[in-house]
């Protein structure tokens, strides 16, 4: 029987804003999925987001949804996970912003390592507004703020992540889109702070840009561009040289902020 | 039983008002002359299983306690001026998304860094005006550490009983100055619960004005689930650009304070029966004048004070009011004529408004205030 979506989407909600081709809605499809294979609770589960294409998603979602202000996710689920921290929160929002106006929130929330997921939808570009580069457009790149190539050098999310202590990370593809609800089921269990990066593509306004002549041609890019943690173990520097690692890349236990700020509580009490 | 007092700081006094009045989460980032407040909630909250917890930066702070209040806290942030700028969007955002919250700032020089340690009451705009947007503005303008304790509670009532933020705004005179403070007993001062959903989850909207204008919140994890958007939205809390339905919603959220100014603006007036000068005057500046009124009728003047206790709604209809009976007004205030620009707006012509304006760090002494009395013919 095929996968019933329906009774995680909003009635009337749809049909959504993305563009025919968007690499959105494949995640969308892949965190219903994720959602449904740990039995989360929706009346319990929040889903917090930012501003862009990617953060309409949890407008979809029949969950406690919070379309926030652009890059200030992370903030607000943080407020929420403290008043809550029996509810599951999930983030969703685009790599703009997550790591360029939300930046600061962003490390923050991995440091603190407060048990969220958060999903970015990297697509390499602010796709809302048109098509300007982001700290996720590959150097050279043309966007519509880089008519003569983009001069700066991208963030590697996933890095950035670790270095800042998230204690989950993945990265995955919407070309591998049947993997995508595995990578979030496993970091919605993990205890902690976790990140999945799924590299996603925007044909509207970065493949057009880009000399990409179809959405086809894109997600053929992410399938050469990708290569497994596991397989990349056996091979050569030479032969990684351009590819992105997808899979779990990092996984760590250490102690989870809301956890110890129970402890906190205990403790101003004994006193 | 005698009332337990004690001798306590404003911003000290400003933390037990909001434990008073319920508050169970504050989320702040430090900032002089405010820090005493996250200090003392740091302390104080989680005894009492609140949560306290320092952001990385202003705007994170007003985030997450917009996330919280949504998760049913109530919630309260304290900053002070440059802290207040990067929080204007989001206060804009608990506007628009009509979330109660309480934000504690403390007037000091400005602009941009200004005099971090000298007081202000140069942000009283900015409480209004400062983010973007038509939007509905309650301001709180405390004038000593007693009316502090009271008026943050009051805050938190405002804030729950019309779902929007609630701004007080101390002087850093009043904020870092020490006096008796007598607390009230439990149940002394009434607390205004959350308005909260009678329809079951399947029916509720967020923004169901069949309920009146303020319609009841709902918070998460509690079995029903909703949308929330800072952009204009529907009844059912989804976003919409229908003409009709934006204007409808932006007029609500600035009505349903605006139409209810008499239940919200407080004031104080001082000998002014018979006064024909009147100094408007508004925290610690109000101190001043208390004292210049006095010396002024002991040199026979007749003097009197219309003290602001809540700026914002404006206190039009007094003003206006007095206006029609009395020589002229003296507007002491710790900025360049702010609070004085609304006056001649409610005075309409009818009587001068004599401006006294120190943006120097200084406070504005009686001294000052009697001359400018004088002045009025
Ligand atoms: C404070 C603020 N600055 C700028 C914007 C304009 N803006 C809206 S979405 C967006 C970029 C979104 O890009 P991304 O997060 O990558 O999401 P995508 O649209 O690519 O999915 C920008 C710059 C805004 N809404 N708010
Ligand atoms: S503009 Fe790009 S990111 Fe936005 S919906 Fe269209 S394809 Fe997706
Ligand atoms: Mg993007």
């Amino acid at each position: 029987m095929a996968f019933d979506y329906d009774k995680y989407i909003r009635p009337g909600k749809l049909p959504h804003i993305w563009c025919p081709g968007c690499g959105h809605g494949i995640v969308m499809k892949g965190l219903i999925r994720a959602i449904d294979s740990l039995q989360l609770d929706t009346k319990n589960t929040a889903i917090v987001s930012g501003i862009g294409c990617a953060s309409r998603l949890p407008g979809y979602m029949d969950c406690c949804t919070l379309h926030t202000a652009h890059g200030r996710a992370a903030a607000f689920a943080t407020g929420v996970k403290m008043a809550k921290p029996e509810m599951n929160v999930i983030l969703v929002g685009g790599d703009g912003d997550g790591t360029a106006i939300g930046g600061n929130h962003f490390i923050h929330a991995c440091r603190r390592n407060i048990d969220m997921t958060y999903i970015i939808l990297n697509n390499k570009i602010y796709g809302m507004t048109g098509g300007q580069f982001s700290p996720a457009t590959p150097t050279g790149a043309k966007a519509s703020t880089t008519p003569y190539g983009n001069p700066d050098p991208p963030f590697d999310i996933a890095k950035l992540a670790i270095g800042a202590g998230a204690t989950f990370v993945a990265r995955g593809t919407a070309y591998h889109a049947t993997q995508i609800d595995k990578l979030i089921a496993e970091a919605i269990q993990h205890k902690g702070f976790s990140v999945v990066e799924i590299l996603d593509d925007c044909p509207t306004t970065y493949g057009r840009r880009n000399k990409f002549k179809s959405v086809i041609e894109m997600m053929n890019h992410l399938k050469e561009t990708s290569v497994p943690v596991k397989a990349a173990e056996k091979m050569t520097a030479e032969q990684l040289q351009g590819k992105v690692l997808t899979g779990v890349l990092y996984k760590e236990e250490k102690p989870e902020y809301t956890t110890e700020y129970a402890k906190v509580i205990e403790r101003a009490q004994a006193k | 039983m005698a009332k337990k007092v004690a001798f306590l700081q404003g911003n000290e006094a400003a933390a037990h008002g909001a434990i008073y009045a319920g508050c169970n989460f504050f989320a702040g980032y430090p900032i002089t002359p405010s820090t005493e407040v996250a200090e003392v909630c740091s302390l104080e909250l989680p005894k009492l299983g609140g949560k306290f917890i320092q952001m990385e930066d202003e705007i994170g702070a007003m985030a997450a306690i917009l996330g919280a209040s949504l998760a049913g806290s109530k919630v309260l942030t304290a900053t002070s001026g440059p802290g207040l700028s990067l929080k204007q969007e989001l206060i804009g955002y608990g506007c628009i998304a009509e979330i109660p919250c309480v934000i504690y700032n403390v007037m000091r020089g400005g602009p941009s860094t200004g005099m971090p340690t000298g007081p202000s009451q140069s942000d009283v705009m900015a409480a209004k005006w400062g983010t973007h947007g038509d939007h509905p503005a309650i301001l709180l303008v405390p004038a000593s550490v007693q009316e502090t304790y009271e008026e943050i509670i009051r805050a938190f009532n405002l804030s729950e009983k019309y779902r929007t933020p609630v701004m007080v705004m101390p002087d850093e005179i009043v904020a870092h100055m020490r006096e008796r403070i007598v607390f009230p007993e439990p149940g002394e001062i009434e607390v205004v619960p959350r308005k909260a959903p009678t329809v079951p989850p399947e029916q509720y909207k967020p923004y169901d004005t069949s309920f009146g204008d303020v319609p009841p919140l709902a918070s998460y994890g509690t079995g029903y689930k909703f949308h929330v958007t800072g952009l204009n939205k529907m009844q059912d809390g989804f976003p919409t650009t229908k003409a009709e339905i934006v204007q409808a919603e932006e007029e609500r959220q600035v009505r349903k304070v605006n139409a209810n100014v008499d239940d919200i603006v407080t004031f104080e007036e001082y000998l002014l029966d018979d006064a024909e000068v009147v100094v408007i005057a508004y925290g610690s500046t109000s101190r001043s004048a208390r004292y210049a009124v006095n010396a002024a009728r002991e040199q026979g003047i007749k003097a009197g004070m219309f003290r602001i206790k809540t700026f914002w709604p404006f206190p039009d209809k007094q003003i206006k009011a007095l206006a029609g009976k009395v020589k002229g007004f003296v507007t002491p205030e710790m900025n360049l004529g702010m609070c004085t620009g609304e006056v001649e707006r409610c005075a309409q012509g009818k009587v001068p408004v004599l401006g006294i304006f120190r943006v120097d760090g200084e406070p504005i002494n009686p001294d000052q205030i009697v001359a400018k009395i004088k002045e009025v013919k």
